[in-house]
């Protein structure tokens, strides 16, 4: 294959969608947020490996008071077109996206922010609206630092059209689309702890169909792919030249239950018939079969990956039919009930839940519907369980998933009064072993009440070059920077 | 004649209106477009904000109307997506689009206007029957199928082509060959039943009677009846290519107006799908209109008519 000799690590991306923004903010697309990595950087740096926050633009950081974060900015950077990064570009880009009228596409990624002041040319503070020790998670995730002359100058579209950075590959050509053309920043020495890119050039194609993304692999015309089911990396496994694996991610996939009472189901609002339902399911056959083992079975309404989602504090509930249909007998549902099932096409492990369930008796009615008609259904109260999967914004914290599920407001089917509040803790304290113990209470009481019926992580195909040194991360974000050649 | 266009103008005019206003309403009765514009995984906080945001609480019709006066003004707004202008976006992406359908065409015309000859003058034997066959293939086979099949053959077994992308002009033979299959059979079938026709007509019979020689009795006697009516198909065909490359551009990666129709359709941007559907069907109108009028000039009857 030619893309070694002329050093240039040829991408194909767009199965879940085209990068329809380079701009993130009002992108707010997967695609984004890998190539946001690329060119751009954060004031924080999460460690994948280890979970560490490490400086990035940022050298320094620590809380003021429980609202106020002062951070230390790098000196000596230099964003691709020679602007120098100081205090104002931190200040413009977070000021910017941050305001009410800012029509960022994710304002729960940045609304948080109340403002930020300059202190001196290298210091910010950033002055949340409530307490939020997730703050470092969230700088070190989907909040790339901008120039601030430029950004003002071009605005979204321009910095989407022409995208100008600190990070390790440099922007050289943009068809918005289609196609992107990126050269390694040679400047990119200032001590980031994302490493100088291993190779020099990178095209990334735009290529929606995954069938015609296995194709390219296969014939030399990209090397590296991220987008695929597991049935397509089982048949890419055997082709010569060409590796394929599944990682695990910070995916979950769940069922939803309406415990809240917004459907009048009467069955799902009795706790003994939730958790029979939990029961009910193998979810290690699933993972086996479906997720072709690569996924790990989960019991928490959260990953064990993310901080604060410990699974010790959740409830088991075992594969075993006889005892949930015990447990639907004592509850008055001896004959059964029906429920109906929604899902987000495709959905394909809907068969499987709708067998389990009929297995202990539930005369399911499945609901396979495409997204936008999906949630629609769920909003307004028509869907009294819910098959779902959520990718917590990749953000490795368990408020990603817990807090937004079970806080109160529209998305929270539970409306546990005392999950909320001890979410609201969990949320609001900066002592990680005091938002731990808050988590693992509201964790507890929401598998003892099986709210849901966690199932199990999500898992992510890459197909590569074998020539290609490759390693998947957990957040779904590949580090396409990190690659060399063998 | 005058009269005969300005009616055939104002129902064009009516015909995408009424396209439009359809397409609107219908991005509103599959639900909530704020959803699909917030984007999967957002809050019901967010889909309510964003819902506020474009203004699709307000009634439907007066935010078609909104829309229709700025369009008529010639301000097709901006993505919902892309915070690119809908314009400059159609501009960039038509070529694509008009190209591919414009060769697509051509090569199922060049195709089914011999094949449908052949056939009509071999009547009943292998060659109409295997001419048959192909057609009932070209119609029954769905296009993504083929397109994958060629991927296999021509992509990667054989590796004479490139997969996907627009790059060359290389990328756009497999593309073509797809969309051309599509609309070479009711062609080559026109062409076919028409010479049919033709050939057993007076006026060939008196033709051959003269002693003109069998080319020129079928060229240039029974060929000219013959292209009316594939004039008229062949110019609606190319409205229905437009269409029907979506899914072609989807699986090619060619990022024309259909791949851009698709990506626009799965995430409610509805500035860029009403503009689109607003192009295709001015297209398809004007290709009938045109269709209409070039029958006229080939068809003295028809001119009379009026």
């Amino acid at each position: 294959m030619a893309d070694k000799s002329d050093d240039t690590l040829r991408i194909g991306w767009g199965g879940d969608g085209v990068m329809v923004n380079a701009d993130n903010y009002y992108g707010a697309t997967r695609a984004g947020i890998w190539f946001t990595k690329m060119v751009w950087d954060t004031l924080i740096e999460r460690d994948a490996a280890t979970g560490e926050y490490k400086g990035n633009l940022a050298t320094e950081w620590s809380w003021v008071d429980d609202k106020t974060l002062e951070l230390k900015l790098r000196q000596g950077v230099t964003f691709h077109n020679g602007e120098a990064f100081d205090a104002d570009d931190v200040d413009y880009t977070l000021n910017t996206v941050s305001a009410a009228d800012s029509g960022v596409k994710f304002a729960a990624i940045v609304s948080w922010i109340d403002h930020v002041d300059k202190v001196d040319a290298f210091t910010v503070r950033i002055v949340a609206k409530t307490p939020f020790p997730q703050a470092l998670e969230f700088l070190s995730g989907p909040m790339p630092i901008y120039p601030n002359e430029y950004y003002q100058a071009v605005g979204p579209e321009g910095m989407s059209n022409a995208p100008i950075g600190t990070g390790p590959y440099k922007v050289v050509e943009m068809k918005p689309g289609e196609q992107y053309t990126l050269i390694r920043n040679e400047a990119y020495t200032w001590g980031s702890p994302k490493p100088v890119a291993g190779i020099t050039n990178v095209i990334i194609r735009e290529i929606p169909d995954k069938q015609t993304q296995v194709a390219e692999l296969m014939a030399g015309g990209i090397d590296v792919t991220a987008d695929l089911s597991p049935d397509l990396v089982g048949k890419l496994t055997e082709v010569p030249g060409v590796s394929a694996t599944m990682s695990e991610t910070l995916r979950i996939f769940t069922i939803g239950l309406d415990a809240a009472n917004r459907t009048q189901n009467k069955a799902v609002n009795d706790v003994r018939v939730r958790q029979a339902l939990n029961m009910a399911i193998d979810r290690k056959a699933m993972v086996d079969n479906l997720m072709a083992g690569a996924a790990r079975v989960i019991s928490t309404p959260c990953n064990p990956l993310q901080f604060g989602c410990d699974e010790t504090q959740a409830v088991q509930y075992p594969y075993d039919p006889e005892k949930a249909k015990a447990l639907l007998k004592d509850a008055g549902y001896e004959n059964g009930f029906d429920l109906a099932l929604y899902a987000e096409a495709p959905a394909t492990e809907a068969e499987a839940i709708m067998g389990y369930l009929s297995a202990i008796g539930v005369n399911v009615t499945l609901n396979r519907l495409p997204y936008d008609a999906y949630r629609d259904a769920q909003m307004k109260g028509e869907a009294p369980a819910f098959l779902f999967n959520w990718g917590s914004y990749s953000l490795a914290d368990a408020a990603a998933s817990v807090s937004f599920f079970f806080k109160g407001g529209d998305d929270d089917f539970a409306q546990d009064k005392e999950v909320q509040d001890w979410l609201a803790m969990g949320d609001s304290v900066t002592d990680p072993a005091a938002r731990s113990e808050a988590y693992g209470k509201a964790i507890h009481k929401i598998t003892e009440q099986a709210y849901w019926i966690p199932l199990y992580s999500g898992v992510r195909g890459y197909g590569w070059d074998s020539e290609l040194n490759f390693k998947p991360y957990a957040d779904e974000i590949p580090r396409f920077y990190e690659y060399t050649w063998k | 004649m005058a009269n005969f266009i300005f009616r055939r103008l104002v129902s064009a005019v009516l015909t995408i209106l009424v396209v439009s206003a359809l397409t609107f309403s219908l991005a509103f009765l599959s639900g909530n477009p704020a959803i699909a514009v917030a984007g999967k995984d957002s809050s019901a906080a967010e889909i309510a904000r964003v819902r506020e945001f474009y203004g699709f609480d307000r009634p439907v019709a007066e935010q078609y109307v909104d829309w229709l006066g700025n369009a008529l003004r010639g301000d097709f707004g901006r993505s919902y997506h892309y915070q690119q202008s809908v314009h400059d976006m159609i501009a960039q992406r038509l070529p694509i689009t008009l190209g591919l359908g414009a060769a697509a065409l051509a090569l199922a015309l060049v195709l089914a206007l011999p094949l449908g000859i052949l056939a009509s003058l071999r009547q009943g034997s292998w060659i109409d029957r295997l001419m048959l066959a192909i057609s009932v293939v070209g119609q029954a086979m769905p296009t993504f199928w083929l397109a994958l099949l060629l991927i296999v053959l021509l992509g990667l077994n054989l590796r004479l082509l490139p997969i996907s992308g627009n790059s060359s002009l290389a990328h756009f033979v497999m593309p073509t060959v797809v969309l051309a299959y599509f609309a070479m059979p009711a062609l080559m079938r026109l062409t076919r039943a028409g010479m049919i026709d033709a050939l057993q007509s007076d006026y060939i019979r008196t033709a051959r009677s003269k002693g003109l020689s069998p080319s020129a009795v079928v060229l240039k006697h029974a060929l000219r009846n013959v292209l009316i009516p594939i004039v008229s198909i062949a110019a609606v065909q190319l409205g229905a290519l437009l269409g029907g490359s979506i899914v072609v551009e989807q699986i090619f990666a060619l990022q024309g107006l259909g791949a851009l129709s698709y990506d626009a359709t799965l995430r409610s941007d509805l500035p860029v799908l009403q503009a689109i559907t607003l192009l295709v069907a001015a297209f398809y109108v004007g290709l009938t209109l045109f269709a209409d009028l070039l029958n006229a000039i080939l068809d003295p009857r028809i001119r009379e008519g009026w």
